[in-house]
């Protein structure tokens, strides 16, 4: 299958490069569009093979659970039916949101026999249930590995100091994601930054709630539960915040002004994807002009300012 | 706060009258068969309210729901606005030490509040839920402006977001014209299909 003209060396490091499914989900087509360009962007210079599962559907999110819980499951399940129809066995998923619906309905799935039988029955397609949905910090921190990673960095994020946010959807609830990370203290992100020569600051938000959907209904809840993250991270002497998912995104970027204004701070702090950040650190020419579409200028990071050497921490 | 309870129940708030008038046989198991939890596993430890964030705005804390469900207590806890403020955030789930699965019950009481025609103490959250599915329904996808833009004409708060869905849009963020992704006949037929048989009395379709 393999193309004659790959020199022998050359096949051997495609060996290693697994191909993923892709679910970008319906954000990162539209409100998380630098996340999607982004994520690719780093997996191609990572030569991890993203196939879009074709035909997609909305994974229900956050509603379709408050409606009916075969509804939701079997929203989920379709697109890991498709998954498996592409002879994949894993879906990468960049949303925290969708990677969290995909992963709890595909447990459900295997753990319940019944319900597994009832979800066939609406699909009407085969499902076998072996699709296994997988978070793309995951697969970037875990099966790519800090090693690569090291070695793809051109420009090191040296003296940058990060708060890796995980928020609640990434790591909860562990039994059902099926995930390696410490719950009340995960470490892929820590991993990748330290990877990529920044350094992630000690901190207790690491899996406090934004607010989530709460952001267009209750935008009060959202405000003072962003506002505790962010003055949370400034605190702790971050730079800036990375995160894995739009909803995060949307609720510590956009409404940062709105979210400091109500708690009477005047900071900003920047907020990025971490595939963001990773393309900065791999020297990936469109890194730049990804950030232009956050709402918190994000440019310093990219000039690679920091707090130390702008000299505005007073300690030492 | 205090049309969260109707009238009724409000005379009898600061006493909790398990098997008294207010409660009703049958509920809590319906609860349980709804969310697949086991609600007297709960031993009112806290964990769960102690970690919820957005607890603070609640009026029923989450170990409340929970208790109160077991009891009955059908009323208080379908009008509550803690069924709708849960995000779904999965913090008690993972620090409960009887394994309840909150969020599930939290879901099964919309589930019925709706089917049951309660007031809801939080409508805009109820739209937004509605929208985005019935989005769903038609499209496949959401349609994030859609979304947005059909929530306001619903709640009638039509420009308190517009500096951001402009500022958004200006940005290139929300698509302007939705994506048809060829499952969309497919989607329509799954949310058919589990209203039938929701209908049939194997859950509440809303
Ligand atoms: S944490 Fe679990 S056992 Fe404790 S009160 Fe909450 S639901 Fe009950
Ligand atoms: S899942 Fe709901 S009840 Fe549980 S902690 Fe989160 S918001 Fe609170």
């Amino acid at each position: 299958m393999k193309s004659a003209n790959v020199a022998p060396g050359r096949e051997m490091a495609m060996q290693d490069n697994r191909a993923y499914a892709y679910y970008p989900g319906c954000s990162l087509h539209a409100t998380a569009k630098e996340y999607d360009l982004s994520a690719r962007a780093i997996c191609a210079a990572l030569g991890v093979e993203l196939r879009e599962v074709p035909g997609w559907n909305c994974c229900g999110a956050s509603s379709a659970h408050g409606r009916d819980h075969l509804l939701s499951t079997t929203l989920a399940a379709r697109n890991l039916a498709l998954v498996e129809e592409m002879g994949l066995e894993e879906v990468a998923v960049p949303c925290a949101a969708c990677f969290n619906r995909l992963a709890v309905a595909g447990h459900e799935l295997r753990e319940d026999a019944s319900l597994a039988e009832e979800v066939r029955g609406v699909l009407e397609r085969p499902l076998q249930g072996k699709a296994k949905a997988r978070a793309l910090l995951d697969v970037v921190a875990r099966d790519v590995g800090t090693e690569r990673i090291r070695d793809a960095v051109v420009r090191p994020l040296e003296g940058l100091k990060v708060a890796c946010y995980y928020g609640c959807l990434l790591v909860r609830p562990p039994r059902a994601l099926e995930t390696d990370e410490r719950v009340e203290d995960p470490q892929s992100l820590d991993e990748l930054v330290r990877a990529m020569g920044g350094e992630p600051v000690e901190w207790p938000h690491k899996t406090e709630c934004c607010g989530a959907g709460l952001s267009l209904t209750r935008t009060d809840v959202v405000r003072k539960l962003s506002a505790d993250i962010l003055k949370m991270a400034r605190e702790c002497g971050a730079d800036c915040i990375v995160c894995a998912c739009p909803l995060c995104m949307t609720n510590l970027d956009m409404r940062q002004g709105e979210a400091l204004k109500a708690a009477g701070e005047r900071f900003r702090i920047p907020v990025l994807y971490f595939t963001e950040l990773m393309a900065l650190a791999m020297g990936i020419p469109d890194a730049e002009r990804w950030l232009k579409m956050h709402f918190v200028d994000a440019s310093a990071v990219a000039r690679r300012e920091t707090a130390a050497a702008n000299g505005m921490e007073a300690e030492q | 706060m205090g049309d969260a309870i109707s009238a009724e129940s409000a005379t009898t708030s600061g006493e909790v009258r398990f098997g008294g008038k207010k409660t009703e046989p049958g509920f809590c198991r319906e609860v349980e068969r709804l969310s697949g939890q086991k609600l007297s596993a709960c031993y009112q430890c806290g964990e769960c309210t102690a970690g919820c964030p957005v607890a603070f705005a609640m009026d029923l804390m989450p170990n409340q729901v929970t208790r109160m469900a077991l009891a009955g207590m059908a009323d208080e806890v379908l009008q509550s606005r803690s069924i709708w403020l849960c995000v779904g955030c999965n913090t008690c789930v993972t620090r409960c030490p009887r394994l309840v699965d909150l969020p599930r019950v939290m879901d099964s009481l919309r589930q019925i509040a709706t089917h049951r025609g309660v007031r809801c103490p939080e409508p805009a959250i109820r739209a937004f839920h509605d929208t985005f599915l019935h989005g769903v329904e038609r499209g496949g996808r959401l349609h994030e402006l859609a979304l947005v833009a059909a929530l306001k004409l619903k709640t009638g708060r039509l420009f308190q977001d517009v500096p951001a869905g402009v500022a958004m849009m200006a940005k290139g963020k929300l698509a302007i014209l939705p994506e048809t992704p060829e499952g969309k006949a497919e989607v329509r037929r799954i949310f058919e299909e589990c209203k039938r048989r929701a209908g049939k009395g194997d859950g509440h379709a809303g």
